[in-house]
Parts: C-alpha cells; structure tokens; sequence
C-alpha cells in the first residue's frame, strides 16, 4: 500500500519500471533459466529457504521483482567489472588486489543471492561496456583496464552510485521484510566498499557537500544532491559542511539509470 | 483548497500541484507523529519518565538509535578534546569528521523524537584506555559496526518509510566510518569488509534492539529495559 502510494506519486518512476520490465521480458527468454540454474545450484541453504518461502506466498510482488532485478543488474555491472579488473595482469597493484579481491567476493555474491532470490524471473546480464561508450569501447574512460588510476575513479563512480541506488528503493521493499533486511546489508557493504575505494583514491570516505571527490566532471550526476540540508519534516536544516557528509542522499532508479547507461551496451 | 486556486493562477502549475502533495504528503507524516503525543500521555510519560525502550512504535527504535548515538557523541567529544597517543597523520581529521556526523546523527534523532525522547544513561567508559590508539579504533569501530548491524536490523520493524529512508541515510555514512577505522587498524587488509561482518552472501550483520542493547550496554550506567518486542 505504502510502495503503491509512492509509486503514484511519481509517473515517471513507474514509467522507467513498466519500460525496463518490457525490456527484461524481451531479453530473459534465453538465458534467464540457464542463469536460474546456476544460481540455484550455488545458493547457500537459509537463502534458498528464504526464496522457497516468498513463492510458496504465492511468488514476490511485480514491485519487489522490479527493485531486485534493478538491483541485480547494478550487481552485474560490478560482479563483471572487478572480476575483469582482478583478471587483468598489471592493472592492479599488488598493495591493492586483496581488497579489490574482497569487494569482488562480494559483489558476486550479491549476484548470486540475488537471482536466488528471483528464480527464474531474474534478469540476464547485459553486456557492459567499461569505458561508459555505450558499446562502441571508445568512451570516456577507455583506459579503465590499462590505467589503475582510471579503474579505481570508475570503482569510486560504481560504489558510491550503488549506495544512493539501493538506498532510494528501499521504501519499495517494505512489504517483504525478508527482502527488505537483505538489501539493507548489501547496501551498508556498498558503503564500506565506497568509502574503501575513496580512501584508496586519496579521498575522504564520505562524500562532502556535492563533491564528486576527484572525479571527472561528466560524473556529476552521481553526486548532484548530496549536498541536501532537508532530513526530516520535523528537523530543520543545519549549517555546516559536516551536515551534507553526516547523511548520504537516495536516488531514484531513473536517476541511476541515467548514470550507467553509457556502461549498458544497449541501453535506452 | 487555497493551493488549488493559486495552481490556477501561477503559471507552474505542475510545481505547484507537485508542492501540494509534497504539503499533504508531510501534514500526513506530523499526523502520524504527532497522533502519540497528543492522544496517549501515558506512552510520552513512560517513554520520558521511566527507563525504558518502548518498542510498541516507531519511536522505540528512534529512542534505541538516540542512545546509541549519544554514547558515540560523549565517547567522540572525548577522544577529539585529548586524543590518544600514536594518531598517525590524518587520523585525527578522521576521528573529528566521524564526530562531527555523529553530532548531527544525535541532532536528527533528538528533533525527531521531541517529547518522547528517554532519558540518557550516563555513560562509563572505564573500559576504554583513551590513551591508546588501538584501545580507542577498537572501541570506535564496535560502536559503528554495532550501529550499521542496529540500522539494519531496524529495517524489520520501521513502519514509516519516511523513517526507513532516514535509516539508510545515516546507515551509510556509519558504514563509512566503520570501513574506515577498521582501515586504519589493519592498512591494506581485507578487514574493511572483513569476513566477520560480512557473511558468504556478501551480507553486512543486521541485529535485534535487544542485541544491539546488550553490545553497548557496558558503556551504559543503568541500561534501559526493552518492552514492547
């Protein structure tokens, strides 16, 4: 009732959801029951309990499915970008690779626990193009597999995009408290990761007014809003800087998917 | 029914029919909040009165985050007004900034909860040796982890999404702190997102009022008893 409220209340949210689940139907044909069955086959057992008891319910509601299937493929997007990153001889420094090693772990666990918990309705991974060109390799950060000083600004882009995404759909999730405490860890290790990556980078670990924290101008979109005063109807704004890095802002699944399609190989 | 007119008049009209429900949306939310306060006095005078959590609402887990933070705020203010030997370079800022956001964590909750804040216990802090780097990153990161594991867990609970996303605003910037000083106490390991916190689904720790009581409740002169769970 309350995610329905919500969604009334923004068209263009409930736009983006119908046009991305007319595109996830078109795609899911041919490889959703591959990758359904490889996630089941790897799925730890309380997981797999879990998803058994949300369709014995009767199956997860059109709303959830749509958050976890946007969720998954953020997931992807990360899972495949540190994997490759780890796979790259000379990318990244010895000092660095088990801590990207460990935020790789992670993010292919959330994959994993994620189609878990979709079963075959989850979405197939598209196919990503790591220097944001949109498919033609040639983009912004064409050096993101040869330069660990772009990997890692690309890292910091993914990371701190994923803690606003996860944070702006949790309202949605409310009717599955199951589901709705686990993206609430996923999302809280995002942060740690961010705030990792940032610190690797030379940056502060929290994100300061809107400042995109030593990356490129064309990210901004990833840090516009950060600088919000506003919390609470009943708390009025603060001054001072540290009120814009003492809370980390949401962001709505347009806005996140704005960011990353030039990272989606076929992206609208 | 005066907004719809000047929607009439104004020449934006979508902003000012979007500010119009965005006005609703909040004279609901107050409604929700201030329905407790004005209709049952004997929930505020318990709330302030006595030394318990009530957990019947909302606000039992507004008033568990508003301990929580204020023990963070007296152990921060501590540590920044005579910091511990060894701080190497930057930290301090670090442990600063880390006060500064939990100042306005404290800030949030306390405006929040107005009349129906509880009384804070007193804090004992006898366990920490301020002198110690270690002994103060130790104690720094159990109260962050233990905030990230309480925010999390609170999600099985809230009822006001208002108050959800409130939760992942600040839950964040705790997971931050925390990555950060476990960071500072194990540089270059995987102990950011350790494998004890994090489990084999890539899952941070979600914890129970109760857990999270009993974590900080050596911290606490006189812990607060839960009810209502």
């Amino acid at each position: 009732m309350i995610s329905k409220g919500l969604l009334e209340a923004d068209p263009e949210l409930e736009a983006t959801l119908l046009s991305r689940r007319e595109a996830i139907r078109q795609g899911a044909r041919t490889s959703s029951t591959v990758a359904a069955g490889i996630a089941m086959a790897s799925v730890p057992v309380a997981l797999a309990a879990v998803a058994k008891d949300v369709f014995a319910q009767g199956g997860l509601p059109g709303v959830i499915v749509d958050v976890l299937n946007f969720a998954l493929t953020l997931e992807y997007l990360e899972a495949e970008f540190y994997t490759t990153g780890m796979n790259t001889p000379g990318l990244i420094r010895p000092a660095w690779r088990a801590q990207f090693d460990q935020i790789r772990k992670h993010e292919v666990a959330h994959v994993r626990f994620l189609q878990a918990a979709l079963g075959p309705r989850a979405v197939p991974k598209p196919t990503f193009d790591y220097t944001a060109g949109n498919g033609n390799r040639n983009g912004p950060f064409r050096d993101v597999f040869t330069n660990e000083q772009t990997y890692t600004a690309v890292a910091q882009a993914f990371e701190d995009t994923g803690v606003r995404a996860y944070k702006g759909q949790a309202a949605y999730l409310m009717g599955n408290r199951d589901i709705l405490v686990s993206a609430l860890r996923i999302h809280s290790v995002e942060a740690r990761h961010a705030a990792q990556i940032r610190r690797l980078r030379g940056q502060k670990a929290w994100i300061v007014g809107n400042s995109p924290g030593g990356l490129p101008p064309n990210t901004q979109p990833i840090y516009d809003g950060e600088d919000n005063r506003f919390h609470f109807i009943l708390a009025r704004p603060a001054s001072g800087i540290s009120m814009t890095h003492s809370f980390d802002e949401p962001l709505t699944k347009g806005q996140v998917l704005d960011i990353v399609a030039p990272f989606i190989v076929g992206a609208p | 029914m005066k907004s719809e007119i000047s929607a009439e008049i104004l020449p934006g009209d979508s902003v000012s029919v979007s500010t119009r429900r965005a006005f609703l949306r909040r004279a609901a939310i107050a409604t929700a909040l201030v329905a407790p306060t004005a209709f049952s006095g004997c929930h505020v005078l318990g709330a302030a009165g006595r030394n318990k959590l009530d957990f019947g609402d909302d606000f039992g887990i507004l008033n568990l985050a508003l301990v929580l933070e204020t023990t963070e705020v007296r152990f921060y203010e501590r540590v920044i007004s005579s910091p511990p030997r060894g701080l190497l370079p930057g930290e301090f800022e670090i442990l600063r900034d880390i006060k500064a956001n939990e100042r306005q964590h404290l800030r949030f909750f306390k405006r929040a909860l107005g009349p129906l804040r509880v009384k804070v216990p007193d804090s004992d802090f006898s366990s920490i040796d301020f002198t110690s780097r270690q002994s103060v990153l130790e104690a720094a990161r159990n109260f962050e982890d233990n905030g990230v594991a309480t925010l999390n867990g609170a999600g099985r609970r809230v009822k006001l999404p208002e108050f959800l996303t409130i939760a992942g605003k600040l839950v964040s910037v705790e997971g931050r702190h925390t990555a950060s000083l476990r960071d500072m106490l194990n540089p270059g390991s995987r102990d950011f997102a350790g494998d004890d916190v994090v489990d084999e689904n890539g899952l941070d720790r979600a914890i129970t009022p109760a857990e999270s009581l009993a974590r900080v409740s050596k911290f606490l002169v006189n812990p607060p008893r839960i009810v209502g769970l």
